[in-house]
């Protein structure tokens, strides 16, 4: 029968004459391949002092971002944890209050705001669904732990660091 | 005058003995290190600048592991084994002339142990002893696959033994005598190397070799595959650092013998022509005795990540109808090249 594609090939075996059943001739050949090797650079990273570097769509643990003034930018409109497929990130919003205009952007905000890393699957799906540019998955690796629950990111971890720049303005000048 | 002699010696087999454990100790990391660089990667590199210090980290380890000794087991052979593997491995050294005389102030050093006029046989007893090492080791672990690891390294030895001798008939028919020092004391210079007169001779004595000293690719007697380890798959901690240790031990020794034997050990090519006083020619021609000795380790290790090592039967069929009938014709052309020599030149 005529194949498909054309490219099969029929081996032969045909017994092997005395230049390869001396063997040595191969063994020198392999012996060149190997001492190649030796010589070539080598493809390890020497992990603590060498990293590898992360490819630039590298999508990691999440973090919740602030705008210019140190607000956080997020306010609970949901559209994340719709968009999540892997259903990981849950929210409770809150109304801001008189006063929290320097904490908050939005009239609304997430009191609660929770990612389980066990069940996200680093899609990157929140980050297009969200409208406000409030969260990102530039981070890096989510690190283990003992226990399930503490696969449960709160804002404490996923909130961004506050950076008041009026002061490091003050300690600039 | 006896007790000088006897304190020179002492000094020798010290030194000697202190080469030979300190090269067997680094030919550890360097195995890895070959292994490594050969697989595209680096090796141990993290005890010490380069791994330099992984050697003593190994051994530190090993004599903090736990001693086991099967229930089963006859304990003194079981201690016995790793100890005989060692001290034969250890004593076979002691004819291998590691230079020439050696003149402080009037008295003349030789640096050889024993020059003993039939050196060559001595080293034959002491590698077929190497053997009873792994045999009663392996017997004494009340295993299974310890037992065809033994009985496995007992065939092998006797029959690559026969090839060995044979090979070395051939080469003792051109030197005419069984000293190793006067071996290599004809080998003068480069052109004087019995490699050049003997070539298949030497080709079989290194196959023999490795299969001598139990190498890839004639390691069946310890077999990962089939047999998990072999004849040493009972043993641990120190005991199991004995046999790996008598294992580079052997292979140094028979690196220096191939290098002694077969390339001229301490000589080197245009060694009289410098106008180097003898103190000189004797320590460079131990330094470059050592050079050929490090080359045939790496040549070791390098044979060890290229070939795979060989089925039983191939083991076998090699030795028995390919190595011993070349041996055999080895010495015939060699005795028709001696007659036909000493007629018409």
């Amino acid at each position: 029968m005529q194949s498909l594609s054309n490219r099969k090939k029929v081996l032969e075996q045909k017994p092997m004459n005395f230049w390869e059943r001396m063997y040595l001739p191969a063994i020198v050949r392999g012996l060149g391949i190997t001492i190649k090797y030796f010589f070539q650079p080598k493809a390890t990273y020497k992990y603590p002092e060498v990293q590898r570097p992360y490819s630039k769509n590298f999508r990691g643990q999440h973090s919740l971002k602030r705008d210019e003034e140190g607000r956080e930018r997020c306010t609970a409109c949901g559209l994340c944890a719709l968009s999540c497929p892997a259903e990981a990130i849950t929210m409770i919003s809150a109304e801001r209050q008189k006063g929290e205009e320097n904490l908050y952007r939005e009239e609304k905000y997430a009191a609660v705001y929770e990612i389980n890393m066990l069940r996200c699957i680093f899609c990157g799906l929140c980050e297009e669904a969200c409208p406000k540019e409030a969260i990102f998955l530039d981070g890096s690796h989510v690190p283990p732990e003992q226990l399930r629950k503490d696969f449960i990111y709160g804002k404490d971890k996923l909130v961004e660091p506050r950076f008041d720049y009026k002061k490091e303005q003050k300690t600039i000048a | 005058m006896e007790s000088a002699l006897l304190l020179e010696k002492t000094i020798l087999v010290v030194v000697v003995f202190a080469i030979t454990l300190f090269i067997a100790m680094y030919s550890t990391l360097v195995e890895r290190k070959v292994a490594g660089f050969m697989q595209a990667r680096f090796g141990p590199d993290r005890a010490g600048p380069f791994g330099l210090l992984q050697p003593l980290a190994d051994g530190g380890k090993f004599f903090f592991k736990e001693e086991i000794i099967p229930a089963g087991a006859h304990k003194a052979l079981f201690i016995a084994g790793p100890t005989i593997a060692m001290f034969t491995a250890c004593i076979s050294s002691a004819v291998i002339p590691w230079g020439q005389e050696l003149t402080i102030g009037e008295k003349v050093f030789t640096l050889q142990v024993a020059d003993i006029n039939v050196g060559v046989l001595y080293i034959f007893g002491v590698v077929a002893l190497g053997v009873y090492g792994i045999m009663i080791g392996g017997w004494a672990s009340n295993n299974k696959y310890a037992l065809m690891g033994a009985v496995r390294a007992a065939s092998q030895s006797i029959s690559y033994e026969i090839g060995m001798g044979l090979s070395l008939i051939a080469l003792l028919m051109i030197t005419g005598t069984l000293s190793l020092k006067e071996i290599v004391a004809q080998q003068e210079g480069f052109v004087n190397w019995n490699i050049w007169v003997q070539p298949l001779g030497f080709l079989i004595f290194l196959v023999c070799a490795f299969a001598e000293c139990n190498r890839v690719p004639f390691d069946l007697a310890e077999c990962e595959t089939e047999l998990i380890g072999g004849y040493n798959v009972e043993y641990s901690s120190m005991k199991l650092a004995f046999y790996m240790f008598a294992e580079y031990i052997n292979m140094f020794v028979s690196s220096s013998l191939m290098a002694a034997l077969y390339f001229g050990g301490y000589n080197f090519p245009f060694m009289y022509d410098l106008g180097l006083s003898q103190n000189w020619i004797t320590i460079i021609g131990v330094l470059v005795f050592f050079a050929k000795i490090l080359a045939f380790i790496f040549f070791f290790m390098w044979i060890r990540w290229t070939v795979p090592r060989f089925r039983y039967d191939q083991l076998m069929r090699l030795g028995w109808k390919i190595l011993i009938p070349l041996a055999v014709a080895n010495i015939v052309l060699t005795g028709i090249a001696t007659i036909v020599k000493d007629t018409y030149f």
